[in-house]
């Protein structure tokens, strides 16, 4: 152990800098595509059941190696570039859309002072780089030339453009609220039991992130970027192997990153349901004490449950029509995030407790 | 900080009310769609009239500033605003009929027109450069919309266009001229930017002259001052009647406030840099603007050519430096915008539905038609070609006067000779009213209140003409206030 | 030369070169990607000048919402290009030598000499916890409020005139109303009329 620590502190600083900074991004990055791989098995899973059917159970015991079986799958299929299609932004798409949706992770934190990097602009940074995700889908509509995936491009173009508007002031109420941009500092201004989290006073806010999340993800019930039975597949139709694999991939972090998001801003975080309420002693049980006190392991449950409601919306709600979705995002959401937003700063001015005290 | 308190907002009065109102009629012109839009109307004059009330109400005998500088309450700004209301109102009543026959009767029209006088206000009483450009831009920014009112017309698109892409690269040569200053200086306010100028070092003298070429393109270009004229006749035959004669007239007073506020206020110790390029800049706009002018066979080119050598003439006062020459430069704007008010509102008063009035030769025989409007156009005609005893003249007589009293004797012969060789045009507008057949025989059908406003109007400039020590001298106050 | 420095002669370079890709590649969508790499490193300049929240913000309106925009109608514009690049060529020494007296006389202004550190005093470093973001906050609604007002205004008449531009009152789209339709009765649609008939029915004379 000596040694190892020896050999550690003859590198120099900026290397060691530079190696410790990238096992970070590695510690976040691998447990990420992991829960992105069982992400798609459990949501065909859970998708099942709610249909009555069994789903995938042949790979593996229960089927618990589906989605080693899918990547195996996806990566020595042929990557096919159409004719006359721009071969560099053909492949450039599908990385555009990956790269945001890792890249928003740096300021997430797990607990307080487990953060990859803990800039005084969390929120805004969030906002910038979820907004570029778009890129990569309109990139990819584009240099298909395809007019499925064109039309695909342009129909999620608008709509993320649109609900980036309703989510960016639901995150404005934040900020209000907690009186910081930084997310650490907004987890730990809702310290404390369920209670005190900002689903409350924040709660039209709450469902509008949520709902705007599913929106910018390009999910059910808002997936006309996809459409199957108009535009076949919309933005990625002409896309296969891992060309294919990379835009899953991303969008499936993507959920993770909204899951996780909304329980960071208005589920309180790592904060266990009754934080503060339990007796020290209680705290201390071996094992079930850690269950109960505070830590990522909630924020985890958080992000399950929030996950668990991506896919059963999916399983539930038939497809928007497009202008509805436009006539929700415009005259329904942003209005409302716009009275909310005087109501949060009344709550603030008058210091409403418990969460403004 | 310094000054990071909450700012004293009421001295802002009258900016702030015209905000607020002109929020509302777009509100309730929003909603009470499928009706008249005489409520709008209504409701703009009203807000007009209110916000000279409350500027006259306000008006102090010395400057205060607030907003951290950034906002001053002045003469000069009371006076020029309250003449913006004026004209403003002045124009609403003038194209009323105009717009409802053609279908622009529309509460945009009022609205963006409030706004635009709101950018004017806000340019009037700036103090900082921040403020001159964001008045700027939200008078631009409206204007556009106004000009291109008229969407399914390709002239009036067209010109929308031309505006908008040259004014916006003079809004970036303003931007960049004022950058560089704030470069030197370290400071936006235009007080402080004197005393610091006044105190600058000698090394810093070339980028100072280049700041304000920059600065001086810009204005030139907003102004339309040759050679940044092109878009005037483009956008004056273009747009609208009733757009024309706002565009034509209230911001050539803001306009005014600018260059006082920038190169007077801000720069003035840059006299000797400014000077001289002012001097191209007017004779270039007095000879092109006059001379072009005569081979014009549509009336409102003709007077966009016209605007290009007043402000030839207006910034000749200017370059005078002194208080005495502002002092009529500042009259000249004033009597400009009246003028050019009563010219564009004759053209309104003869068109009619289809036909729009604006081609020399529909003013043929106007004698023969209505003696009385042919003498009003007659006394517009005179006071812009400098007839004595009309406004105009004593407008003119003023700036030349200023140039002589600081020695610029071959600028004011000059400008006497593009004055007579513009009369030319002015006069031959009189011939054919009174010396030709009439090609339209049609009667005048105008409305009763347009007919009044139009006759107090020409009237005003006969009846100021005999007395114009009043105007002037309330140029002289505003100016020499401490 | 420190890292800070090698990082910006690296933005630098990046964002010159997208900038003059965005003048002069053919593809109009690759002008917009190009404009859009040359806000983004514009941000990372304005990061190294510790103006964190500026940056943030540009690429949040500019790449985020305005190009993404801008990208959208340039794809849907069917833009034939050989009529827009004739005369290129013809204008090309003109354009440049009025661009290269500009760039001089520029340079000759604004250089070191002028702007340089014996010229201007260096701007204080920050500490690690200064909010930017806050002080920025915190002038905009004080010494600020009123510019910061007026732009309000500014986009106010943005939207007016959008709007006003291109709102057409008579929609073509037909709507189904569903509360409407739920309360037609039969008789409202249907009229039952006894007539006699015109004509006798053949085979009855």
């Amino acid at each position: 152990m000596d040694s190892l620590l020896a050999i550690w502190s003859s590198v120099p600083e900026s290397a060691q800098l530079i190696t410790l900074t990238v096992a970070k991004i590695l510690a976040i990055v691998i447990p990420l595509s992991l829960s992105v791989a069982y992400l798609t098995f459990a949501e065909r899973k859970v998708i099942g059941y709610v249909q009555v059917r069994i789903g995938p159970n042949r790979v593996g015991p229960r089927g618990w190696l589906q989605p080693i079986a899918d990547a195996v799958k996806l990566m020595f299929k042929e990557i096919i570039l159409p004719s006359s299609s721009n071969k560099f932004l053909f492949v450039l798409a599908p990385i555009l859309c990956l790269g945001p949706a890792l890249a928003a992770w740096a300021v997430v934190p797990f607990m307080d002072g487990v953060v990859l990097t803990d800039i005084d602009a969390g929120l805004l940074y969030i906002l910038a780089i979820s907004s570029m995700g778009v890129y990569g889908i309109i990139i990819a509509g584009w240099a298909s030339n395809s007019k499925y995936a064109f039309l695909g491009a342009l129909r999620s173009a608008a709509q993320m453009v649109s609900y980036e508007i309703a989510m960016g002031f639901a995150l404005v109420g934040v900020l209000l609220a907690a009186g910081s941009l930084n997310l650490t500092q907004i987890v730990t201004a809702q310290q404390g039991w369920v209670w005190n989290w900002f689903w409350f006073p924040l709660l039209p806010l709450f469902f509008i992130y949520f709902i705007a999340g599913v929106a910018e993800t390009n999910r059910a019930p808002f997936d006309v970027a996809e459409g199957e039975s108009e535009i076949v597949a919309g933005f990625h139709v002409e896309y296969a192997g891992m060309t294919f694999a990379v835009f899953f991939l991303a969008e499936y972090a993507n959920m993770i990153l909204v899951a996780v998001l909304t329980a960071i801003m208005f589920l309180g975080g790592w904060y266990a349901p009754w934080s503060g309420l339990l007796p020290e002693s209680a705290l201390a049980i071996p094992g079930l004490g850690w269950l109960l006190s505070d830590g990522p392991h909630w924020l985890l449950a958080k992000i399950s449950f929030l996950l668990f409601l991506f896919l059963w919306f999916r399983a539930t709600f038939p497809r928007y029509r497009y202008d509805q979705i436009m006539r929700l995002g415009w005259k329904v959401f942003i209005p409302i995030t716009i009275v909310w937003l005087l109501v949060v700063g009344g709550m603030v001015i008058a210091e409403v407790p418990p969460w403004f005290a | 900080m310094a000054n990071s308190q909450v700012p004293n907002f009421f001295l802002a009065l009258p900016e702030m009310w015209l905000l607020l109102a002109g929020c509302l009629v777009l509100v309730i012109d929003a909603f009470g769609r499928g009706k008249d839009r005489n409520t709008a109307y209504l409701l703009s004059q009203l807000t007009l009239a209110v916000a000279a009330v409350i500027t006259v109400a306000m008006a102090t005998d010395i400057r205060i500033f607030a907003f951290n500088d950034s906002y001053v309450s002045d003469m000069m700004g009371t006076v020029l605003k309250t003449f913006i209301y004026l004209v403003t109102a002045v124009v609403f009543i003038y194209s009323r009929d105009y717009l409802r026959e053609r279908g622009l009767y529309q509460g945009e029209f009022f609205v963006l027109a409030l706004f635009a006088v709101l950018g004017m206000m806000i340019m009037v009483s700036a103090h900082s450069f921040l403020t001159i450009y964001l008045g700027l831009e939200l008078l631009s920014l409206s204007l556009y919309a106004m000009v291109a009112l008229k969407r399914d017309d390709s002239d009036a698109t067209e010109a929308a266009m031309k505006y908008f892409v040259l004014g916006a690269l003079a809004s970036g040569m303003l931007l960049y001229g004022m950058s560089i200053i704030y470069g030197v200086t370290g400071t936006l306010d235009v007080g402080q930017v004197a005393q610091r100028l006044a105190s600058a070092s000698e090394a810093n003298n070339l980028v100072l002259a280049f700041a304000v070429v920059f600065v001086i393109v810009g204005l030139a270009f907003k102004l339309g001052a040759v050679p940044f004229h092109m878009w005037i006749p483009d956008v004056y035959h273009g747009a609208p009647t009733p757009v024309t004669l706002f565009v034509g007239t209230a911001p050539k007073i803001a306009a005014f406030a600018m260059i006082m506020r920038l190169l007077v206020e801000g720069l003035g110790d840059l006299h000797a840099h400014w000077r001289d390029i002012l001097i191209v800049l007017s004779v270039l706009s007095m000879g092109i603007g006059n001379i072009v002018a005569i081979a014009q066979t549509n009336l409102k080119r003709m007077l966009a050519y016209s605007t290009i050598s007043h402000v030839g003439f207006l910034l000749l006062g200017i370059l005078s430096g002194t208080e005495n020459g502002y002092a009529s430069s500042m009259f000249y704007t004033l009597v400009y915008a009246v003028m050019g008010a009563g010219g564009f509102g004759m053209i309104l008063m003869l068109s009619r539905s289809g036909f729009e009035a604006d081609k020399i030769e529909d003013f043929k025989g106007l004698n023969d038609r209505s003696p009385w409007y042919a003498f009003m156009m007659l006394i517009l005609m005179f006071s812009m070609a400098g007839v004595p005893p009309t406004l105009g003249f004593y407008a003119k007589l003023s700036v030349i006067q200023s140039l002589v009293d600081v020695g610029l004797v071959w600028l004011a012969v000059l400008a006497v000779v593009f004055s007579i060789i513009g009369a030319f045009y002015y006069l031959r507008m009189v011939k054919l009213m009174y010396f030709d057949k009439p090609v339209e025989t049609a009667p005048l059908r105008a409305n009763l209140d347009l007919r009044a406003v139009i006759s107090v109007n020409a009237l005003s400039v006969l009846a100021l003409g005999l007395y114009p020590s009043a105007l002037m001298n309330l140029c002289i106050v505003a100016l020499t206030q401490p | 030369m420190g890292v800070e420095q090698i990082l910006f002669y690296v933005f630098g370079a990046i964002l010159v070169f997208a900038a003059g890709m965005v003048i002069t590649v053919r593809n109009p969508v690759f002008a917009a990607l190009f404009l859009v790499l040359a806000f983004f490193t514009s941000a990372a300049l304005w990061i190294l000048l510790e103006a964190e929240f500026l940056a943030i913000t540009l690429v949040l309106v500019y790449v985020g919402a305005v190009m993404v925009l801008f990208l959208f109608v340039v794809m849907m514009l069917d833009i034939n290009l050989a009529p827009l690049q004739e005369g290129f060529t013809r204008y090309l020494p003109v354009g440049i030598v009025v661009a290269g007296i500009i760039v001089a006389e520029i340079y000759f202004a604004v250089n070191a000499e002028h702007f340089g550190l014996q010229a201007v005093a260096e701007p204080v470093r920050h500490a690690a916890d200064y909010s930017n973001t806050r002080e920025l906050g915190r002038v905009i609604y004080t010494a600020y409020a009123y510019p910061f007002e007026i732009a309000s205004a500014i986009l106010l008449v943005a939207i007016v005139a959008a709007i006003a531009l291109t709102l057409r009152a008579k929609r073509q789209s037909k709507y189904i109303q569903p509360e409407k339709q739920v309360i037609v009765r039969r008789k409202d649609r249907v009229r039952i009329v006894k007539m006699p008939p015109e004509r006798e029915e053949p085979g009855t004379s």
